[in-house]
Parts: structure tokens; sequence; C-alpha cells
């Protein structure tokens, strides 16, 4: 296990005290029929941290954050969100899995943006965002709207209100859903690959709102990114990850300038030679 | 011919009183297979065997055995086994029962194209599994849904004209009481086609402006 | 009511006779919708709208009106403009030209699901349109219409009690009359429901792997 010394030295020296962590996954293990794609996975993340997780595609990295939210279940190990395990429950003693109703409980902790925003069609963009604070939280339509207007008005589309996805651009249907992922005022937001469908001048006022969530918050975010000159800036720590295993992490300056590891060596060559510099 | 001539209003107010037991067969008929299409389409697609198994059953005896053996069967062996009931009422019940089976594969389906992101959106945000069906899939779904059952509609109010058969006064059984008293048989069966094809029309545009209604501004791709 | 096995051995031979009408109708009907069929979908196709307008609105109108009252009035119209059909002949035409406004549609179906590309590169390879019919769109096209062709041919066979009403002789005539004349409806009733099922439910699961085998091809 060379590189969990390896990555627990840098974690000590970025963090000397670290308070107890918001997400704790260990030995987590998954797979897809016979393709295994995370192997005894573990690894935690303090509050208010921001996680970049990079890798070549199905390494794994965005399966952890489906898992995360309850889309995919897991096969081996066990994951807590502040100190609750998230798909087991503690019954005398033991852990059982989880029934729905502990689920239901253990989502109001954690938010997702989408590959593809996921959006949904029949609904206005400001329904989108107050729907789920009405149906899961009880809130009035009128403070669920007052809410919803801040969250567009801060995502830069106060205009927009009454339109349907379908009358959106690519980048202003993923502020909407990231406005929709924070009517929820989630601990954890999830954001998976959330500017690989856009246009490449349009990703900016994707990225532009992220940053701004990131100085104006402290939740914890983790983020399953291509872009790696994001990814640089934005994380406290990046995980590179490869064949469903965490191969290197550490700080973005470590791992992007000074990789160890000869396979994060090679897949940030091939990266950069594709164009994407940081 | 001088019979008709004499009489003609007396035939076509004979016609439309027809076609309004038609129509009356046709909208109870659909209610009924509108609800039992949802039930039997959701049941199927249940995560709980038996619901599932249950539904497979009857959506398969109902296609598989032909409507018109289900409504005579009603109308002659059901009063026997002691459920007396009319013929206008074993009709709308055979009717809808029959359709609400081929209604629920559309359900079925419809709900089937509906993205899985859109589930995993739902998931995301925490609605429940009701929540979800509800306010989510289902409206996407209808939208699909609708054309298909423009077309059980019609099939259904095609279907009802076998209801002369069992003595109900409907379209068809008056065209026949007409041929009869007249001996003319052209005017009385045109007559009886071209009111069914009118109603054929107004379902197919009437559910189409529905369909419509309910799309508007939703990127959903119609086939 | 008690189901009377003594019965049904009594009256088996007579709705025998019915059976062998059914299947009879069937087969001669569905015969008749899939040739029927095959001309309407091509009329439709046609450049010329003073072909395909008028064939397009007439099979609208037979798929919008109900065969029972199609059937009367080729039993019942043509024998006065001196056009005489047996029972059989006007329900076999009946249920024939009903269901080839249906198939029309599998076929238009059929073809429109070949891509654009597909005719693009046998032209390009100079195929004559015949050889394009006849070595590349055919052979494509068929197979997947199969199974809602098989469908129609299951609707059909449901459809023949309706040829009681025009005095057929077939398996639902056969049951009322035995149910009227020995004034037991429940048995004769309830095999006839019977028999509709046997045929109908291993049908069904044979289509749906047939389905199923052509989705997966695809």
């Amino acid at each position: 296990m060379k590189e969990h010394d390896h990555t627990g030295d840098s974690m000590n020296a970025a963090r000397p005290k670290a308070p107890s962590p918001i997400i704790e996954v260990k030995d987590i293990s998954k797979s897809f029929g016979s393709h295994q794609v995370l192997k005894d996975l573990s690894f935690d993340v303090q509050p208010g941290e921001k996680l970049a997780l990079i890798g070549p595609s199905g390494s794994g990295k965005t399966t952890i954050l489906r898992i995360l939210m309850t889309l995919e279940t897991i096969d081996g190990g066990v994951i807590r969100i502040d100190g609750e395990p998230l798909w087991h429950m503690e019954k005398e003693g033991q852990l059982v899995p989880a029934n729905e109703a502990h689920l239901h409980r253990m989502r109001t902790k954690v938010g997702m943006v989408f590959q593809l925003f996921n959006l949904f069609p029949h609904k206005t963009v400001l329904d989108n965002i107050t729907m789920a604070p009405i149906l899961t939280k009880g809130i009035s339509r009128s403070d669920a709207k007052a809410r919803a207007m801040e969250l567009l008005d801060m995502v830069g589309l106060a205009d927009k209100a009454t339109a349907k996805p379908a009358q959106l651009s690519g980048g202003q249907k993923q502020r909407v859903a990231i406005a929709r992922a924070l009517a929820l005022q989630p601990k954890i937001m999830l954001f998976d690959e959330v500017t690989s469908a856009l246009d490449p001048e349009i990703v900016e006022e994707v990225l532009g709102v992220m940053r701004k969530l990131a100085a104006e918050t402290d939740m914890t975010m983790l983020l399953v990114t291509h872009e790696m000159g994001f990814a640089h800036d934005f994380a406290d720590r990046v995980l590179f990850f490869d064949a469903g295993r965490i191969i290197e992490q550490g700080p973005p300056d470590q791992i992007f300038r000074a990789p160890q590891e000869e396979r994060t060596q090679l897949f940030l060559r091939k990266i950069l030679a594709a164009g994407r510099a940081i | 011919m001088n019979v008709i001539e004499a009489d003609w209003l007396g035939y076509v107010q004979l016609m439309l009183e027809g076609a309004l037991v038609t129509v009356e067969l046709t909208v109870y008929g659909s209610i009924i297979a509108f609800f039992g299409a949802f039930i039997l389409g959701l049941a199927k697609l249940s995560p709980w065997f038996p619901l599932r198994w249950l539904a497979i059953v009857y959506i398969e005896f109902f296609r598989g055995s032909s409507i018109f053996v289900q409504l005579f069967w009603a109308y002659f062996v059901l009063p026997l086994i002691g459920f007396p009931l009319s013929a206008l009422a074993t009709g709308i019940m055979v009717l809808g029962l029959n359709v609400s089976a081929y209604g629920a594969e559309v359900v079925r389906g419809a709900i089937l194209t509906v993205p899985k992101e859109q589930w995993e959106a739902s998931v995301a945000l925490n609605l429940t599994k009701f929540q979800r069906m509800r306010h989510i899939i289902l409206p996407q779904a209808i939208v699909v849904m609708l054309p298909t059952f423009s077309n059980n509609v019609i099939e259904l109010m095609k279907a009802s004209a076998v209801v002369s058969l069992i003595s109900l006064a409907d379209l068809t059984f008056q065209s026949q009481v007409i041929r009869l008293q007249t001996g003319n048989t052209l005017l009385p069966f045109a007559g009886a086609l071209l009111i069914y094809f009118i109603l054929s029309l107004i379902i197919v545009y009437g559910i189409r402006r529905i369909e419509n209604k309910m799309a508007e501004g939703l990127d959903v791709v119609r086939s | 009511m008690q189901w009377d096995w003594n019965f049904i051995y009594q009256i088996l031979p007579t709705l025998w006779q019915g059976v062998i009408v059914t299947v009879q109708a069937t087969l001669l009907g569905s015969l008749v919708a899939a040739i029927l069929g095959l001309f309407i979908a091509i009329a439709k196709r046609s450049s010329n709208k003073w072909i395909s307008r008028p064939v397009s609105s007439l099979a609208m109108f037979v798929r919008g009106t109900p065969l029972l009252v199609q059937l009367y009035v080729l039993f019942f119209v043509l024998p006065d403009i001196g056009i005489l059909l047996s029972p059989l002949a006007a329900g076999v035409i009946g249920i024939g030209v009903h269901y080839s406004a249906y198939t029309a549609e599998v076929y238009r179906a059929g073809i429109e699901n070949i891509e654009r590309g597909q005719w693009e590169a046998a032209k390009a390879c100079n195929l004559s349109s015949h050889q394009i019919w006849i070595h590349v769109i055919i052979p494509q096209a068929v197979p997947p219409m199969i199974p809602a062709l098989a469908n129609y041919l299951l609707m059909m066979f449901k459809e023949t009690p309706l040829l009681s009403a025009i005095t057929v002789y077939e398996l639902m005539t056969a049951a009322r009359g035995v149910a009227n004349s020995y004034y037991r409806y429940f048995e004769p009733m309830t095999l006839v429901g019977i028999f509709f099922l046997l045929i109908s439910i291993p049908t069904v699961i044979l289509l749906n792997r047939l389905e199923k085998k052509y989705s997966r091809r695809r």
C-alpha cells in the first residue's frame, strides 16, 4: 500500500489538525457485471474541502459520485456521511442495508449536478428549482420562490425564470441545474463532469458560477472533471484515479507540477497533448 | 324509396339517438380504460412480483380472448351466475376492461421511454418514489402515451358496434332497424359509417389538441 | 351454474365445425390483407397526388369505422347492386380489406425504417431501382415487419366472431346455435373464450421472442 502512505504524508502536511471528516469512504468495492470498477477504495473528505477527482474515463471517478448520491449501490465497504453510514443502518450494533427511509434522510445532505443537466423538460426554470424544496422540505411556495430567485440571480439567470429548459442554451441549463441542487441547501455538492457536454466557449460561464460558489460558501464539493486548469485553481486536493484505485493524491500544485507516479505523469502528458493545458 | 323520403327526419333522429348511445359507450368505456390502463401499466412495472404477475395475467387474458367473445360471455353468462347487468352496463364494462389491457402496454412503454437521467435527477433532489412518478415521470410519459391512446379510443368506439348484437340501440343497431323498416340498405349503413368516421376524426383531433397543449416547450422527440 | 362435461362432449363436434370455418376465415382474410395492404402502401408512396391522397383517405376511413358495419355493407348492400357474395366470401373480404389498411402501415414503416444511406449506397453501387428493391431494401425491411404482421393476423383471428352477424357458420355462430337450442350458455360461451386463449397466448409468447430477436439484431 505504498500509495496510501505517500498520500497520507501529504495530507498531514496540508492539514495538521484534521476535524472529523464529513465523508468517510472505507474499503468500498463496486462491480458492474464481471467488471470491477472500484477496488477497496478508501478516502476521507473534510468539511468545506474542495476535492477534484481526475483520471482516465472508466477509472471509476463518476461511479463514486453516483454512489454518494445513492444512484448506485455498493458491493462492499462502508461510507459515512457526517459520521452516519450512507448505505447502511445501525441496528443493534450491526450494520444492515439501508431502507428507503434512511436513504431519503441521508440524501438531504447531498446534492448533485449532472453532465447532461437533467433538467425536467416539462417544468419552467423556476419550477425546476422550487419543486424539490416544496415537496421534500415542506417550504411554502412563496419562500421557495424567493429563494429560487436569489439563486437564479446568483447564477445570472433571473430573467429566465419562466422559460422552459428547451429554450435555454447548454451553459444556461447547467447554471439552472446548479441552482436547482443548491435550493435544497445540501452540505455536500457533487459535480459530475458538469462542463463536458458544453461548447468550449461557454464552459467558463459555468465555471465562473462554481468559483463564486466556492468563494462564498463553505460547502464541501467533489468535482469530477477533465478541465485540469480549473481543477488546479479550484481544488484543495486532487485525487488521481486509474482502474478503480486512487493512484496518487495531494495538493493541486504537487499533482499537476510534480506528479510522483508514472501513471499520473502519463495521464497528464496525454491530456496536455490533447490541448487541455493547465 | 318513398317511405324514406316521407319519414327521413324520423330516421335521421333515430340515427342520432343511436349515435348518442355509441358516444356514451365510448366515453364511459374510455374513462374505465384510462384508469385501468394506468393501474395495470404501473402494476406491470412494480418491483413486487405478485402484482406484476397479476397484471400480466389480466392483460394476456383480456387481449387473448376476443372482445366479442368477452361481450357475449358477459351478456349471456354473468346473469346466470348472479350478475344481472343491463346491456349498456355490460357494454361499457367489457369495452373498458378490454381496452385497459391494451392501454396498460402503452402506459408501461411510455414510462420506459422517459430517460433514466430523469429518475436520477429526481433521486438527487430527494423526491420520494411517489413524487418522482407523480411530478417527473408521468407528466413526461403522458405526452408519449396520447397518440396511442387516441388509437385505443378509436378501436374502443369501433368495437362498441358489437353491442348492437346484444340488442343495445347504438348507431349500428339503429341502422339495422332502418334497413328492416325501409328495405333500403345503402343509406342507413352509409349514414352509420359516416357518423362513425366523424366520431373518429373528433377523437383524433381532440386528443391531438390535448397533446399539443401538453407538449408545449417540451423537447420530447415525437415519433 | 354447473360445468357439465357430458354436455361439452355432446356439443364439441358442432363447435369443431365452427372452428374450421374460423380458421378458414382468418387465413383467407389475412391473405387478402397482406396482398391488398402492399398495394395500398405502394399507392400511398406514389408521387402522383391523384393516387396517393384518395388511397390514404380511404384507408383512414376504413380504419376509422367499425368492421361490423363494413360487413353489413358487403352483405346487405352489394346484393342490391347485383353482387352476390356468400357469407364467408363477404366475411373474408370484409376482414381482409379492413386489415389491409393496417398492414399497409406496417409495410410503410418497414420501408421508411431503412436509412436513406442504404438507398444512396445502393445507387452509388449503380444498382437499378429494381435491383435496389430486391437486393437491398426488401431483405432488410421484411424480417422486422414479421412480428407486426403476425400480430395483425392474431387480431383478425379475434375479429372472426363478428362474422356470426352475417350468418357465417364460424365458432361463435356454432356456439350460439347450440346454446340457444339447449338453452345453456355457460359452457359454449366459455369454450369459445378458452379456444381463443389457447391460440392467442402461445402466439403472443412466440411473437415476443421474435420481436426481441429482431430488435437485438438491429
